[in-house]
């Protein structure tokens, strides 16, 4: 049997154009852009739902919306967010775009699993979204902790519970996918410590994925048992417990922290050392923290749970293993500092989320050490100072190296760039917007605010405004975002192959790049960093395949 | 037009992907590997929250754990001896001999159907029901998701002896049907013996 060569493959089969991004392409870049936009539609819809939340919140009764409403909202927004926002973005679709250009493949090692992995996602959005305006939504947060989830509507639990599977098994496939390119995929004479950082994250990433989500799985089939069959695994009324459910979610949802956390890891761990000209500081220091992380992101998960009646001795542990996260953390904050340190930095959009990347995610992970502290978070347990902390790391931390990493991307995506007066102004609503939304968030959980409450004490009315004109101005900021990611796309100016001077692979191939990557064998790049030690490997040609830094630079 | 040209791209990337894995090598017992360490952390889930259950919430006056030990012993060596037997037909494969391969075949999704029916036997004798208390629940949702996984490896290994009829997918040169099939089956396999010993004997 004959093999048709890939280019006859794509000329007469593939659908072309635009129209391939509606289709079950196999191509890990389509994939990859289906991830991103599809992400995006879910971020405008979560944000909204969020706009909502805070509308509600200008004033210390329930007006905007009811209070059943105000249930579901929260809930959709959380569930949104997490699942179809930042996981799918931050994992699916850059790791799908990057990670194989980074092991020097010419796509995933599974390219239908992962094909089968985006489109189980539309149809989880779908359920999700649908739910709402048909059977009416969860409304027991994201959390889903029951008795609540079981007392509260039915049918919406129960298709929110198959929507988080169907999430949770598209999450799975995507990890097992990365697991395999990234140790058994590169390129011949590229080593583990070879590899740009984002490779490293994503392992660490999709290890956890492996790991814990399938946790969450069995936990929320037992959970719908309860619903459905009224059995009565978490129904304290039927003798079941409902602690056990904390501690099987948590064991998912704590390293889920780390599956959206160190993907933004291992992006900003690329954009830096390119825009600031330097190699990235302690390459292996960062290698052995993210393992780190991952270790010990496993056996963290009770900090969530001080106040459900844990024994002290699980208090001290849980306590002394959460602090000691922030120690491989610290060192990634230090070696990202240091590769800034002396750069010839370019301040553009790119490396500006970045930086306020660093300074959003230092406060949170500074609150973070101080909630893991069992007198301190009993204090504020299911306060603001809570919705604080989570939305500075997750915000502040992710959505702020996503939007880098689009700015940082895009030229490769298109082959045009972003214009980068509109990102600077993009920028700067951002910044702004979300330190005035959330700062105040951490008094008012300081003062007792509980979340997840529609109406507060008119004390707290002040900073509650202050915070949904924070919001307010987050909205306005994606109107600049959104024009220039989709003007730009036909009008921007074209970027060339390496608008960045860039060593990694990515960026030595065409914009866009071709269907299989390279025109001819993959390069080899033995030094993803190796900036400011020899000008001149940067003029080399990067399609030719050759070795192209081998014994030049450092790492 | 967009369905037409979908499915046809789809088909042609399966024949190039069962010819070749573009360019490198074979990874899929790799990836059904490291599937089957997610599979197992479920049942590793459902292992911590049966044993919690058990070390903190007390049953109800009159029930017990205490469980017929007689059929679930006979069960797991039905289990252990068709991981033989799927081993042997694995060894036949290789080495080319068809016959023997297909009929250890047979017989190891024999002794699996025998296991699943001693279930169904064993199931209809209980004294309690999935409602009745919280060991009860955990009990049938255990041992239900376990026989889920006995009976969907018994449908693989039927697909893998249709495949290594004459002319069939599975052959001694590409056996990756048959290789993925037995690592599923030693995978449930061993999940039952875990599960035996904690829902049996302890």
């Amino acid at each position: 049997m004959t093999v048709a060569s890939p280019n006859d493959f794509q000329e007469s089969l593939q659908p072309q154009g635009w129209l391939r991004y509606f289709s079950f392409s196999l191509d890990h870049k389509v994939i990859g852009l289906q991830y991103l936009v599809t992400g995006f539609l879910f971020y405008f819809i979560g944000g909204a739902l969020a706009g909502v939340i805070r509308a509600e919140l200008t004033s210390p009764i329930s007006d905007f919306v009811s209070r059943e409403t105000y249930n579901e909202v929260l809930t959709l927004h959380g569930t949104v967010m997490i699942f179809l926002w930042i996981v799918p973005v931050v994992n699916g679709a850059f790791g799908n775009y990057l990670i194989p250009f980074y092991v020097g493949a010419r796509d995933m090692a599974f390219p239908r699993l992962n094909a089968v992995a985006f489109w189980m996602i539309p149809p989880a959005g779908i359920l999700l979204i649908g739910s709402y305006f048909i059977t009416g939504a969860a409304q027991s947060g994201w959390t889903a902790y029951p008795p609540l989830s079981i007392t509260t509507p039915a049918l919406g639990q129960v298709v929110w519970i198959v929507s988080v599977l169907l999430l949770g098994g598209s999450s799975i496939f995507g990890g097992i996918n990365f697991i395999a390119t990234v140790l058994k995929l590169r390129r011949p004479g590229l080593k583990l410590m070879q590899l740009p950082m984002y490779c490293w994250a994503m392992l660490g990433t999709s290890i956890l994925v492996v790991l814990s989500t399938p946790v969450l799985a069995g936990t929320l089939l037992l959970l719908s048992f309860d619903i459905v069959a009224h059995t009565g695994f978490f129904n304290p009324a039927l003798g079941g417990n409902v602690v056990v459910y904390q501690h099987l979610f948590w064991f998912y949802s704590h390293p889920a922290v780390y599956i959206m956390v160190l993907p933004a890891f291992g992006l900003v761990s690329e954009i830096l050392p390119i825009h600031a000209r330097k190699p990235l500081f302690g390459y292996t220091t960062m290698v052995y923290s993210i393992l780190a992380i991952v270790v010990l992101g496993l056996v963290v998960w009770a900090h969530h749970m001080f106040t459900s009646g844990t024994p002290p001795w699980m208090r001290l542990f849980f306590t002394i293993a959460t602090s000691f996260i922030a120690v491989p953390t610290g060192i990634k904050f230090f070696n990202w500092l240091a590769t800034l340190w002396g750069g010839k930095l370019a301040l553009n959009s790119a490396m500006l989320f970045s930086c306020a990347f660093i300074v959003n995610f230092v406060f949170g992970g500074i609150t973070g050490v101080a909630l893991a502290q069992v007198p301190f978070d009993i204090h504020v347990h299911d306060t603001y100072f809570v919705v604080g902390h989570f939305h500075y790391i997750v915000y502040g931390g992710t959505v702020f190296v996503i939007f880098a990493s689009v700015y940082h991307w895009y030229p490769k995506f298109t082959g045009r760039m972003l214009n980068e007066d509109l990102g600077r102004l993009h920028f700067l609503l951002t910044f702004i917007g979300f330190n005035l939304c959330f700062a105040p968030q951490h008094w008012l959980g300081l003062n007792g605010m509980p979340r997840r409450v529609a109406e507060y004490d008119p004390s707290f009315t002040t900073l509650n405004q202050i915070s949904s004109v924070g919001a307010l101005l987050m909205a306005v900021s994606s109107l600049p975002f959104l024009y220039n990611v989709i003007v730009s796309a036909f009008r921007g100016q074209v970027a060339g192959d390496n608008p960045w001077n860039a060593l990694t692979p990515e960026w030595l191939t065409s914009s866009p790049p071709p269907v299989e990557n390279w025109i001819g064998e993959a390069p080899l790049v033995q030094h993803p960093y190796g900036y400011g030690v020899d000008e001149d490997s940067l003029s080399v040609q990067a399609a030719t395949g050759r070795d192209l830094w081998s014994g030049a630079g450092r790492r | 037009m967009t369905s037409l040209a979908t499915s046809s791209s789809a088909t042609a990337a399966e024949a190039t992907a069962a010819e070749d894995h573009g360019g490198h090598a074979d990874l899929r017992l790799f990836g059904l590997a490291t599937f089957l360490v997610a599979d197992g952390m479920t049942f590793a889930g459902f292992f911590a929250a049966y044993l919690t259950f058990r070390a903190v919430n007390p049953l109800p006056a009159g029930s017990t754990y205490e469980l017929e030990l007689l059929l679930p012993s006979i069960n797991t060596m039905l289990l252990l001896v068709s991981s033989y037997t799927f081993h042997r037909s694995g060894r036949n494969l290789l080495l080319g001999r068809m016959g023997p391969c297909r009929n250890w075949l047979l017989l190891t999704a024999a002794l699996g159907a025998a296991f699943l029916a001693g279930q169904m036997v064993e199931y209809f004798s209980l004294p309690f029901g999935l409602t009745d208390n919280l060991f009860a629940s955990t009990f049938y949702a255990l041992t239900g998701f376990h026989g889920l996984h006995v009976t969907l490896g018994v449908i693989c290994i039927l697909l893998v002896w249709v495949q290594t009829r004459n002319g069939g997918r599975v052959t001694s040169a590409d056996p990756f049907g048959l290789e993925a099939a037995e690592l599923y089956w030693h995978f449930v396999d061993g999940i039952w013996v875990v599960l035996y010993g904690i829902l049996y004997l302890l």
